[in-house]
């Protein structure tokens, strides 16, 4: 039986990191997915944040866990929102088709 | 008093010029000329204050640059010599506004042509009026300036325009000069005032400088590059060319700015200078010499030409070298007599053709005309008048003043002096001929217009004939009236300090045959011009004919103007034209504005590409940009 460390946690974060990352590029379907992605990294990084504070005894980090919580929590909601009116505008949330930023 | 001469015809041309369309062409006319009116009368009354109790005076108008030793001064300075320029100046000047008014009647921009016209007065009278040669540069330009924008007045002719740009370039040439001379007077004296550049004069005569690797006397090189400027504005001959082409503006400038005033400038100018003239007797001879050349050039030029203002013209030129060479030999005063004189009638002239042209419906060409003297009397009443002052008629204007020159020239005894004699006489006889040929082309034999009836031909309107009156009677009588003033025995005392003479002026009588020769040869040149131009006209066909070179050496106003065109315009053009198309076009251009912006194009075109709107290729160059980042800051 191994003990489970500060590696392994900075393992799992960097994996869900990852995964987060390649999920906004590779996806060719659904902006909710690019959402859900950016979510995923703001986790990994709660991981990470978490993980240091207990490896250093500092609480600071786990306050911070909190923070980032919050703000993604807001954030998911004004994507969402924004999803939301878009797709009353446009009738597609289709990412292949949303490319008005060329002008 | 002196004040209001000079700046009366700027205030005028103001008004006129900035508020004319607020005005009405009526008002700017009326209020221009009754302004230079004003400056005429009150030019007599400072004449007649000059000669009565030899008052001279020299106002200040405002210190122009102080700087260090330099010291130049807007001044009105008055004394026997700007009192006569003045007198010409403002008096032909006011006449012409006049005659303009009619003259311009059926023209669309009168109000400008009035502020010219009187800008142009107001220019001239700053040069006469100038105690400085700064002043008197800054009116030279701007009587070249005004006589630029008169002479391109009718923008719309194309050749007006070129008429214009070519009057003020040949001018350039002599300007250059003339700006050279000023500069050596500053270098070499400290000052450009005229008093104090003549009271060094004699003191700096003999001193020789190096100039182009050649050595020169000091004084000479002033005079020559002055002399150069004069030439320039006067007209004379290898800078000329300018003044027949001239003649597109229209009449009353030629009247004014090419006949009687701005042309005289350059006589004025060695005048004004003769202090210093007086110091470098190869310079007088050079002056005496471009003068003689002149005389005799213009005088057989005119003899061939059809435009009757291009004949008038080219007799201006050869009047202004009489000028030249009466101040070459030293008769200063006698050139300044002959200017004025001159001024009258050859304005008058000038205003007589500008009727003719005007009865013959803007017809120029004298071939085309004839046989009309008695349908407009007035009109060749006045030019007859005119014809005879010019050429030297008993008792005219012109009698008193051109055989005074030939006279005094006899009386200089010496080799320059005595080819002046021959060349005057010689081309007084050539004056009669061409003024005839011109009278009896117009006025007599048959009726040669196409394009207008006999019966339309008319009399000028009265604003026209008045002035052209009034110039007839300064036609006249100037002679008469001012000979004793101006070249009698008592004019040293008239001319007092403002002119220089070293040596005394002799006032023996010249031989009788001389002083009958001249008048004598005029006359009978009426009767000879009469049969051969209309009498019987055979006679001189088979004579062109047979020398058709000459005819055309002549016609071709001696290739002046093919000599220059092969020796400057056309290389300045090819060497124009490389720099334009080779250096301009595809060099810097090319390399420079065009090829960058060319640059930037393409760079953009690249970089359009980047720009897909995906949300996930921004996200990956975010990425990618942010990795690249960290690992630099990492690395570094």
């Amino acid at each position: 039986m191994i003990e489970i460390g500060l590696g392994h946690y900075l393992t799992l974060a960097a994996i869900i990191f990852t995964i987060g990352i390649i999920g906004i590029f590779l996806n060719r379907k659904n902006v909710i997915i690019i959402l859900m992605s950016i979510e995923l990294i703001l986790l990994a990084v709660n991981i990470n944040l978490v993980s240091f504070s207990i490896y250093l005894q500092n609480l600071v980090g786990q306050v911070f866990t909190m923070f980032i919580l919050t703000v993604a929590a807001a954030e998911a909601a004004v994507g969402l929102a924004i999803i939301v009116i878009y797709y009353k505008n446009k009738g597609s949330i289709n990412v292949e088709q949303i490319s008005s930023l060329k002008g | 008093m002196e004040y209001l001469i000079v700046l009366l015809p700027l205030f005028g041309s103001i008004i006129s010029g900035f508020f004319g369309k607020k005005l009405g062409a009526k008002t700017c006319q009326v209020l221009t000329t009754l302004l230079v009116f004003i400056s005429a009368i009150l030019s007599l009354f400072i004449f007649y204050k000059v000669f009565a109790q030899n008052y001279s005076s020299n106002k200040l108008i405002f210190r122009w640059i102080s700087s260090g030793d330099f010291q130049v001064n807007w001044s009105i300075y008055v004394d026997s010599l700007t009192s006569v320029m003045l007198v010409v100046v403002s008096s032909i000047s006011a006449i012409i506004h006049f005659y303009s008014i009619g003259y311009m009647s059926q023209d669309p921009h009168k109000p400008r042509f009035m502020a010219y016209l009187s800008l142009f007065t107001f220019a001239m009278l700053a040069l006469v009026t100038a105690d400085n040669f700064l002043q008197l540069f800054f009116g030279w330009e701007g009587v070249g300036l005004c006589s630029y924008l008169l002479i391109g007045f009718w923008f719309k002719k194309p050749k007006a325009n070129a008429a214009a740009v070519k009057a003020f370039i040949v001018n350039r040439v002599g300007d250059f000069g003339f700006a050279i001379g000023i500069f050596l007077i500053f270098f070499f004296y400290g000052t450009v005032n005229y008093n104090e550049v003549f009271q060094q004069t004699p003191l700096l005569a003999q001193k020789e400088i190096i100039f182009l690797g050649l050595e020169f006397n000091l004084i000479t090189l002033i005079c020559l590059l002055l002399f150069i400027g004069a030439m320039g504005k006067s007209a004379q001959i290898l800078l000329h060319t300018w003044l027949p082409d001239a003649m597109e503006g229209p009449t009353p400038v030629s009247a004014l700015i090419h006949a009687a005033t701005m042309v005289t400038a350059g006589v004025f100018l060695v005048v004004r200078c003769s202090p210093i003239f007086e110091y470098s007797q190869t310079a007088l001879n050079t002056v005496a010499l471009v003068g003689m050349i002149t005389a005799f050039f213009a005088a057989t030029v005119a003899l061939v030409q059809n435009d009757i203002k291009k004949i008038i013209a080219y007799s201006t030129c050869s009047q202004l070298g009489y000028m030249f060479f009466a101040a070459g030999i030293g008769a200063y005063h006698v050139a300044i007599f002959h200017l004025f004189t001159h001024a009258f009638f050859k304005a008058l002239l000038f205003l007589g053709s500008g009727c003719v042209i005007h009865s013959f419906n803007e017809e120029q060409d004298i071939r085309s005309m004839g046989g009309v003297w008695k349908k407009i009397p007035y009109t060749y009443a006045l030019m007859v008048v005119g014809t005879l002052a010019l050429t030297g008629f008993p008792f005219l204007s012109g009698y008193y003043s051109k055989d005074a020159i030939i006279e005094f020239a006899y009386l200089r005894d010496t080799n320059i002096g005595y080819s002046a004699v021959v060349v005057g006489i010689f081309t007084a006889l050539l004056t009669a001929i061409y003024s005839w040929r011109l009278v009896f082309k117009t006025f007599h034999g048959k009726y040669n217009n196409k394009e207008n009836n006999l019966s339309s031909i008319h009399e000028s309107p009265l604003t026209m004939l008045i002035p052209s009156f009034l110039l007839a009677i300064g036609a006249v009588f100037a002679g008469v009236l001012f000979k004793e003033i101006f070249i009698g025995h008592d004019s040293t005392q008239f001319w007092s300090s403002s002119i220089l003479f070293l040596e005394s002026i002799q006032h023996d009588l010249p031989p009788i045959w001389l002083l009958v020769l001249t008048p004598t040869l005029v006359v009978v040149a009426i009767p000879v011009a009469y049969y051969l131009f209309i009498a019987n006209e055979k006679i001189l066909n088979n004579f062109v004919l047979k020398n058709k070179t000459l005819y055309n050496f002549l016609i071709n106003k001696w290739y002046f103007d093919e000599l220059y065109n092969f020796i400057f315009v056309e290389p300045l053009k090819k060497v124009g034209l490389f720099f334009w198309k080779k250096g301009d076009v595809n060099t810097i251009d090319r390399y420079g504005p065009d090829g960058l912006s060319r640059l930037i194009k393409i760079i953009s075109d690249k970089a359009v590409h980047f720009q897909s709107g995906y949300l996930y290729h921004y996200a990956f160059v975010m990425l990618i940009g942010f990795s690249i980042l960290l690992t630099y800051l990492i690395l570094y």
